[in-house]
């Protein structure tokens, strides 16, 4: 049984041809990038953390002064975030260790499947984190008037601008996540596999 | 057999469809107005950002689940379903999210920050949202479903025919 570009191909699940496989640069270095966005995200958003003293109230000349700690383990959204996004930066680096380390590996052919079965479940994890976080945030920045929370980022300002930041490096992380698995989805295209025939 | 599991197919289609409808509806009619002494409190789903971006996630997503039942079998346009299937669920998953954090602040407040939660004085939205949610939940993994399947039929990953 001749395959359409002359590779021997087997009968059965051994289908896909380890010969002459060329390395995908593009999905490497996205994945490098990706891997370095979400595990910057995490480790800014769990070091995330602010000490103030306020002064409460005034007795005589002297002021009471109260300490208030913000931590982003206070609020479940960020804990949710971290965790969402160290997810998914441990996917990126088993997947850039097995691009690199163990080409030859395959599970019976289904080295491609698994890669983009795992990629999709990661990216709706981090974009899940992603979304939980955002709202949390503009939360914290404007407050909402209706329910009478009051906004605390006028008061700890370099802890907003932290989370922030984490925010920001984790949507990187998640487009790129996506884009990477679009290119995971498509390469179950290339093995002429694909069936015309809707479901 | 294949008429049967076609049927399935279409069933569950049918479930997402209607799961994502009835949140968005549960959620936009959800409105309670009490006033106590001399303040009235009013309670609506506008009052959020993340309820909205939770209804109009869930709008578009009822519209493109609505216009999918009735895509003929033998269409080539199966395979857009596959990428459309995935850009989907992503965008109901990051909604449901977001609604649900901020829900849970409303529910249980937040301690630290001094937010005290809601529920309690508006006890018929509350119970009104959460049922939402709970549809919507219902909608995300139902399309996690779908997404799976529809790789599985148009890509075949796990090799299961032989040509």
């Amino acid at each position: 049984m001749a395959s359409a570009n002359g590779d021997k191909v087997e009968f059965g699940f051994n289908t896909v041809p380890m010969t002459k496989q060329k390395k995908d640069w593009i999905h490497l270095s996205l994945r490098v990038v990706a891997f370095l966005a979400t595990a910057s995200a995490t480790i800014v958003m769990a070091t995330n953390k602010q000490t103030k003293s306020f002064a409460v109230a005034t007795i005589g000349t002297t002021p009471i002064r109260a300490t208030l700690t913000a931590k982003f383990s206070h609020t479940p959204a960020f804990v949710f975030f971290v965790v969402a996004n160290g997810n998914a930066s441990l996917h990126n680096l088993v997947m850039i260790t097995m691009d690199i380390l163990g080409t030859k590996l395959d599970c019976k052919g289904l080295r491609l499947a698994l890669i983009a079965i795992l990629d999709l479940m990661v990216v709706t994890l981090a974009s899940a984190g992603d979304g939980a976080a955002t709202f949390m945030s503009e939360l914290g920045k404007n407050g909402n008037s209706h329910a009478r929370w009051n906004k605390i980022c006028d008061k700890f300002e370099p802890y907003c601008n932290r989370g922030g930041i984490a925010l920001i490096t984790s949507f990187i992380g998640n487009i790129l996540l996506l884009i990477i698995t679009v290119m995971s989805i498509i390469k179950l295209l290339k093995l002429n596999r694909i069936n015309h025939v809707a479901p | 057999m294949a008429k049967t599991w076609r049927i399935c197919l279409l069933l569950l289609r049918f479930l997402a469809f209607s799961a994502t409808l009835a949140s968005v509806i549960v959620v936009t009619t959800s409105h309670e107005r009490v006033s106590f002494l001399t303040i009235s409190i009013e309670a609506k789903y506008t009052n959020s950002a993340a309820f909205k971006y939770f209804v109009i996630a869930y709008s578009i997503v009822t519209v493109y689940g609505f216009l999918v039942l009735f895509l003929p079998q033998e269409s080539l346009l199966w395979r857009l379903v596959v990428a459309l299937d995935l850009v989907f669920t992503v965008l109901l998953i990051s909604s449901i999210s977001a609604a649900l954090a901020i829900a849970q602040v409303g529910k249980k407040g937040n301690d630290y920050a001094g937010w005290l939660p809601i529920c309690g004085q508006v006890p018929k939205y509350c119970d009104r949202v959460t049922g939402g949610l709970a549809a919507g939940l219902i909608a995300v993994i139902t399309y996690i479903v779908l997404l799976l399947h529809s790789i599985h039929t148009v890509l075949d990953p796990l090799l299961l025919r032989k040509n």
